[in-house]
């Protein structure tokens, strides 16, 4: 059985994920510490806790910049470009095949190469992710950061407490993302197979 | 130019000065002043130096006058005397005939003031402020030392219940906080009590972040003081070792500022389902305000895609046995 080999991820593409990675389970470990902040002692200080959320949220700013910019000079983006109309007539055919087709033994209905990095199912979360729900808690994090900047009332809401209403629920879409995401990433060949991807660069798969 | 001319001009020149004398005069004493008070001409008698940056003093011997500075500390604010609480009474209720003379005698200026309770306290009609228990807690106070009075920080020219009438929270705690750092970001004040040296108010908290955001939205006394239950704003503040430091005496679901700052409002009923709801109109504080229903249908949620995972987990497996 010959393993198929194709480098998919570029250096500054794990580079960028692996800080993503790790900013984020500690921006979701802290926010939830500063949601639930009880006046006993929990976990981590109220303190510690919104310095390390700060200190987070500006490196993950900034990495997200990276991505954005890397992206387009790259040409990376184009795996997230490109709409055809039978694309929910894809998706569909897609989560058939997590459904039912792979306990069937079926072959994957999208084969992975240098032109389609993504199924149809991955390529509209991440573009869902890094192009609506990251900017907007990019956004409304920046805002919390710097009250100042903020409509003072909208009809009798504080601006602050609708600002922080975005970034909580962006903030638990994103976790929910993270799970799935997770998981998917265990529906390579073998469990650990697209880690190892996302390590050294390649994709592979059996013929 | 021609004598008439001149004459003409000059004529004119002391007219329009005259009328903005008179304009002038007509805009400081206005007539809503009037409605509050009876005794608006007799005050001017005082005010005519007390209520100016400048005041004259005539000899009448001789006939001259010159021209003096008003000390800021000993100018009062007619608008600000027009609206305070005490705004009905006359400068001698309060202060000796005596001073009608000027210079002002040396025995006028060991005159006794009333105190608050002397005119408020056991008095049915001011119940609510609960004077006497503020009294008490002010006994146990760490301004309670010589010369330092109600009226230090009740400036008895403006003092208004500004709190308790508050339509806009932001005004009053800025009211309220300017009332300590009258003393606490001018030592000229503060030395004026004690020999202790200059407090930087700046400094001292320099441990809380967002400084200037925090003294914009709690008062001092948020942290300074004893939480009481019976009177609106606590009285007695702590030495500072006792003050509050730990961010979840606010940030937490039962956040004191619900015993303090919103007081008042958190009598009400629950806003929109939120946890401390009061807090949302104005203020915004991170772990004080949650919605209970959406921690729990984002639960839900949370619940239903791990049991989902572990469905397609269990499939898997199984899927892998029976090959
Ligand atoms: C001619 C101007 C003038 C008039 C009129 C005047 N004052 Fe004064 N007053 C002063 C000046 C100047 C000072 C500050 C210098 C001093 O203490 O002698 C002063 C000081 C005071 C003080 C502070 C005394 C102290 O030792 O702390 C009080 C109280 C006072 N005045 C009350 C009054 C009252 C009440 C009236 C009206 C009944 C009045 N004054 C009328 C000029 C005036
Ligand atoms: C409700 C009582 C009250 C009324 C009314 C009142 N005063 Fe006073 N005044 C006081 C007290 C009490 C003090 C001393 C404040 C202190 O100990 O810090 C004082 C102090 C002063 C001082 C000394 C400077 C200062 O502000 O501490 C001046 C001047 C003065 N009053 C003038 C007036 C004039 C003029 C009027 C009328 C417009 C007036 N007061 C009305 C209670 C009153
Ligand atoms: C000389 C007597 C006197 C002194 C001293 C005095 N007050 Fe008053 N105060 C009054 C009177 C009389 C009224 C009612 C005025 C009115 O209704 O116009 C009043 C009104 C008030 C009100 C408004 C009450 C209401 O329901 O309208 C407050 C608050 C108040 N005083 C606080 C104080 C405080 C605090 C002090 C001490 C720093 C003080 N007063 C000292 C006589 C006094
Ligand atoms: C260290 C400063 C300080 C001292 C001293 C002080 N107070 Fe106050 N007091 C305040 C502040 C701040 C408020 C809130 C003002 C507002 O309404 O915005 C207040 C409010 C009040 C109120 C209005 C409460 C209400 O329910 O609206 C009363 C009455 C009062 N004080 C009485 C007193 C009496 C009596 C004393 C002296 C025994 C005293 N205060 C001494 C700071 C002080
Ligand atoms: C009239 C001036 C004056 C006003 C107004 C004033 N203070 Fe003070 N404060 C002082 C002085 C003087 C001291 C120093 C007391 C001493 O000698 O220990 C002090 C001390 C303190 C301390 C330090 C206590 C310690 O343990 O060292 C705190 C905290 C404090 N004040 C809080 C407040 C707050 C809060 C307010 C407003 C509600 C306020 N002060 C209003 C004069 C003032
Ligand atoms: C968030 C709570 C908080 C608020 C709000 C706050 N303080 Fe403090 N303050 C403290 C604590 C805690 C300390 C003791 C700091 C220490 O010992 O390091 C303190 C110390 C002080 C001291 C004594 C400082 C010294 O070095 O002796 C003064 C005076 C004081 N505060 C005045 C104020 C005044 C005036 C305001 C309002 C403008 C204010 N505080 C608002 C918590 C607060
Ligand atoms: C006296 C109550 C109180 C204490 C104690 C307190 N805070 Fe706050 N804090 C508030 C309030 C009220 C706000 C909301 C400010 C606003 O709405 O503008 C706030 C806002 C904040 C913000 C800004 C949120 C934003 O809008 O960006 C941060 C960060 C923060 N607090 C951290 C802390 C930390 C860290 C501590 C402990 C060192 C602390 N706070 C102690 C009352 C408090
Ligand atoms: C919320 C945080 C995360 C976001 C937003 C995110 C987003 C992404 C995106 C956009 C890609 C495609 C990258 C490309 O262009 O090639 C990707 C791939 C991948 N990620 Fe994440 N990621 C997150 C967290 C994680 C974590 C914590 C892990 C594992 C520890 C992980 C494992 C992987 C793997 C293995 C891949 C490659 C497989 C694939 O292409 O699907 N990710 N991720």
């Amino acid at each position: 059985m010959a393993t198929h080999r194709i480098y998919l991820y570029p250096i500054w593409i794990r580079i960028w994920h692996i800080i993503n990675a790790i900013t984020f389970l500690l921006l979701v470990f802290t926010g939830i510490a500063l949601h639930y902040a009880t006046t006993g002692t929990g976990l981590i200080k109220f303190e510690t806790a919104v310095n390390l959320h700060n200190i987070c949220a500006l490196l993950l700013t900034f990495n997200y910049g990276f991505f954005v910019i890397g992206n387009i000079i790259s040409g990376n983006g184009k795996y997230y470009k490109g709409w055809k109309k039978d694309m929910t007539d894809n998706l569909w055919t897609q989560a058939k095949f997590y459904i039912s087709g792979m306990f069937k033994k079926e072959s994957h209905p999208f084969a992975i190469n240098k032109e389609r990095k993504f199924n149809p199912l991955q390529k509209i979360s991440y573009v869902a992710v890094m192009y609506i729900c990251m900017p907007l808690i990019i956004i409304s994090g920046l805002g919390l950061m710097f009250p100042e900047t903020i409509i003072g009332q909208i009809f009798k809401v504080s601006g602050l407490a609708l600002t922080d209403f975005l970034h909580q629920i962006m903030a638990f879409v994103l976790l929910i993302f993270l799970l799935v995401h997770l998981y998917t990433c265990t529906l390579g060949d073998k469990p650990g197979t697209l880690f190892k991807s996302m390590i050294n660069g390649y994709h592979e798969e059996h013929e | 130019m021609t004598k008439p001319i001149r004459f003409f001009l000059i004529l004119l020149l002391a007219a329009t000065s005259t009328l903005i004398a008179q304009s002038d005069d007509s805009l400081k004493i206005k007539s809503s002043y009037f409605e509050v008070n009876d005794f608006v001409e007799d005050n001017e008698a005082c005010l005519k130096c007390h209520g100016e940056e400048k005041y004259l003093i005539e000899d009448p011997n001789s006939g001259r006058s010159i021209t003096n500075h008003m000390c800021p500390d000993r100018t009062i604010d007619r608008d600000a005397f027009y609206s305070s609480v005490h705004k009905a009474f006359s400068c001698t209720d309060c202060h000796s005939y005596d001073f009608m003379t000027f210079p002002h005698p040396l025995e006028v200026r060991f005159e006794e003031h009333f105190m608050c309770l002397d005119c408020h306290g056991y008095d049915e009609s001011f119940a609510q402020y609960h004077f006497e228990d503020i009294e008490m807690e002010f006994q146990k106070s760490i301004h309670n030392m010589e010369d330092f009075s109600c009226w230090k920080c009740h400036d008895p020219h403006s003092y208004k219940a500004f709190m308790r009438n508050a339509e806009d929270l932001t005004e009053a705690i800025l009211y309220d906080n300017n009332m300590c750092l009258k003393c606490h970001a001018n030592f000229s004040r503060f030395t004026l009590l004690t020999d202790r040296e200059e407090i930087n108010v700046v400094k001292s908290h320099e441990w809380l972040p967002n400084q200037t955001a925090h003294f914009k939205s709690v008062r001092c006394i948020e942290c300074h003081t004893a939480i009481s239950d019976s009177i609106l704003i606590p009285h007695q503040i702590m030495p500072k070792a006792d003050a509050v430091k730990r961010c979840t005496e606010c940030h937490s679901r039962d956040s004191r500022l619900m015993h303090t700052l919103y007081k008042f409002q958190s009598k009400e009923e629950r806003k929109g389902g939120f946890v401390n709801g009061v807090i949302m109109t104005d203020y915004f504080v991170i772990g004080a305000n949650k919605s209970p229903f959406l921690d729990k249908l984002s639960f839900l949620i949370l619940a239903g895609t791990l049991l989902g995972i572990a469905f397609h987990t269990f499939l898997r497996i199984r899927n892998k046995k029976t090959k």
